[in-house]
């Protein structure tokens, strides 16, 4: 099940998405022991930032929604928690995000020294109004803070994280491909959406808007990673709504090298990679395929 | 069922003391939960907060809260009749099977819990003492309720001296081990008091189960936000073995603001005063 993912070995193609358990780094290494290819650590800011208030994330019927908002100690606060990733078991993905260019530069020149495996750009939050989807949901902009973040992450790759709420979501990944992007991750949460309580008569979530995982997102995710696998020749981790071993089967096809799962540990505990993981292999066993890369994209004419 | 607020309707406020009040209502999903797990507690357009359970039946449960800080202050404000949102219950719980003896030590708040754990060690035939503490008589609470229930078992302790025993329950502990060696510890109250009940039963070679807390959010194990170490407080625990806790180098000592920043179990506990 081995995959190369950029020019990182992974030891299956399962990613724990960021925004999902990823605040320290014993949490990070108990999801790479439980069967994740690679970590993802929760989106890293510019300074202290304390999220939205609670009610942050709620269960609807067929997914979650959340607006945490995208709280974070700041990159000044985290060296504790990368000295102690230096010994993970899988490799990490560590994500930043700012509300302008000479942010996400700072949060770049904070974290390069400590050599993440890959840097995931969040440009695409869709609950938060200044560090949000703004930049993501246009080509030029998002290019702009790509080709930033790049220059000075070095030798180390970089990833944007795009939202499917761009109405040309192909364009704004190969303009991050002509920018220096190394691989596309797609999608983040849908939205925002909303939950409401009839009988309080009122939003449920604090921030009132929130974005929306799980099952329900599923096909637009794979809409999304199909068509951005048509524009691009960088790989692409793909993800929303993977719960199972087809889903995840099914988004390779559509053209993503890896797959990242978030709202999955909810409906399938903190093992849903290694869960998933195995079910992969016993597809691939039932229908005689050897290599999981061979199926990368295969839906494509 | 999926994991977002019910309203529900306060059938009954009771008034434990000056600062403490309890509140019912009917909610079935908790009707069988088991003491020490708690509750996702919604006020709307204020704040949602888990709460332990003081009130386990299948006719009503309840949250007992002290009117202190934003949130709790509009809870003691509201009148019975109107709505809160409730969601859970979350977490673990105590686990009382196969124990025969059993000493349950409570301190201040951290008494909700107890008090359903107390009548399961009853109904459980368990022969069970209780040490409860606070800083003084008016911090004490279901005092009578306990009294009523488990007589000359009932040990208290106040910071001040104004009721039962001056100083604190880990003293009593002490000498209520050394009396008679339980099988099991079981206790919930601030973290210090935690700290030196654990340290307590592994110099006597006692098993203990201890109920812990730390800012949290979703409170069915996706955020992460209450992690302590590699452990989610809200599905992991909130209620772990000593020899769990032995082993975590930030019980006692750690505990994250809501930015996720790691402080000092005091300012930690500073912060959640407010």
């Amino acid at each position: 099940m081995e995959i190369e993912f950029c020019g990182i070995k992974m030891k299956n193609p399962t990613v724990l998405a960021s925004g999902i358990l990823g605040v320290n780094a014993e949490l990070l290494k108990r999801v790479a022991r439980e069967g994740a290819g690679a970590v993802t650590m929760k989106s890293i800011g510019p300074k202290e930032k304390q999220g939205h208030s609670n009610p942050t994330v709620l269960e609807w019927e067929h997914g979650l929604i959340n607006a945490v908002g995208l709280p974070s100690p700041g990159y000044k606060n985290m060296e504790n928690e990368f000295k102690q990733l230096e010994d993970c078991e899988s490799p990490v993905i560590v994500s930043i995000y700012g509300a302008s260019i000479e942010e996400f530069e700072k949060v770049t020149e904070g974290i390069v020294g400590y050599e993440p495996s890959i840097i995931e750009i969040n440009i695409s939050c869709p609950n938060t109004k200044k560090e949000g989807q703004i930049f993501g949901c246009n080509a030029e902009t998002a290019a702009e803070v790509v080709e930033a973040v790049n220059k000075i992450a070095g030798k180390i790759k970089v990833m944007p994280k795009l939202t499917p709420q761009a109405n040309n979501i192909a364009e704004i990944a190969r303009s991050c491909e002509k920018a220096g992007a190394n691989a596309i991750c797609a999608i983040n949460t849908l939205g925002p959406g909303m939950l409401i309580d009839a009988d309080a008569r009122k939003p449920v979530l604090a921030n009132k808007f929130g974005g929306v995982s799980g099952p329900a997102i599923k096909p637009i995710a794979l809409r999304c990673v199909y068509q951005i696998y048509e524009a691009v020749s960088i790989p692409i981790l793909g993800m929303g709504g993977i719960t199972n071993g087809t889903d995840a089967i099914e988004m390779m096809m559509a053209g993503a090298t890896a797959v990242g799962m978030g709202t999955a540990t909810h409906y399938r505990g903190i093992n849903a990679f290694k869960l998933v993981a195995d079910e992969m292999q016993h597809w691939m066993k039932e229908h005689n395929v050897e290599n999981i890369g061979e199926l990368v994209g295969v839906v494509h004419d | 069922m999926v994991e977002k607020p019910v309203m529900v309707k306060l059938k009954r406020i009771e008034r434990e003391n000056e600062r403490h009040r309890t509140y019912y209502f009917e909610f079935d999903k908790a009707s069988k939960a088991k003491p020490g797990q708690f509750l996702m507690v919604w006020l709307p357009e204020i704040d949602e907060k888990p709460i332990s359970l003081s009130k386990i039946s299948e006719k009503e449960i309840g949250i007992t809260v002290q009117c202190k800080g934003k949130w709790s202050e509009s809870i003691c404000s509201i009148p019975e009749g109107k709505q809160i949102g409730v969601r859970g219950p979350y977490g673990n719980g105590y686990s009382t099977e196969g124990i025969k003896s059993a000493i349950i030590v409570a301190g201040g708040c951290g008494t909700a819990p107890i008090r359903p754990l107390v009548d399961k060690c009853i109904a459980d035939g368990i022969e069970t003492r209780l040490v409860m503490g606070a800083q003084n008589k008016s911090g004490l609470l279901f005092e009578s309720e306990m009294k009523e229930k488990l007589g000359d078992n009932l040990y208290i302790t106040t910071d001040d001296g104004s009721a039962g025993t001056k100083g604190f329950t880990t003293t009593v502990l002490g000498e209520q081990i050394a009396k008679e060696k339980p099988e099991m510890v079981f206790s919930c109250g601030p973290e210090i008091m935690l700290k030196a009940v654990l340290g307590m039963c592994e110099k006597a070679g006692v098993k203990c189960q201890l109920s812990l807390e730390r800012y949290m959010r979703c409170g069915f194990g996706v955020c992460g936000q209450c992690a302590m170490n590699e452990l989610l407080i809200c599905k992991d625990g909130p209620i772990f073995s000593g020899e769990v806790l032995a082993k975590s180098s930030e019980f006692g000592n750690i505990a994250r603001l809501k930015s996720g920043l790691e402080v000092s179990l005091k300012e930690y506990a500073d912060w959640r005063q407010c």
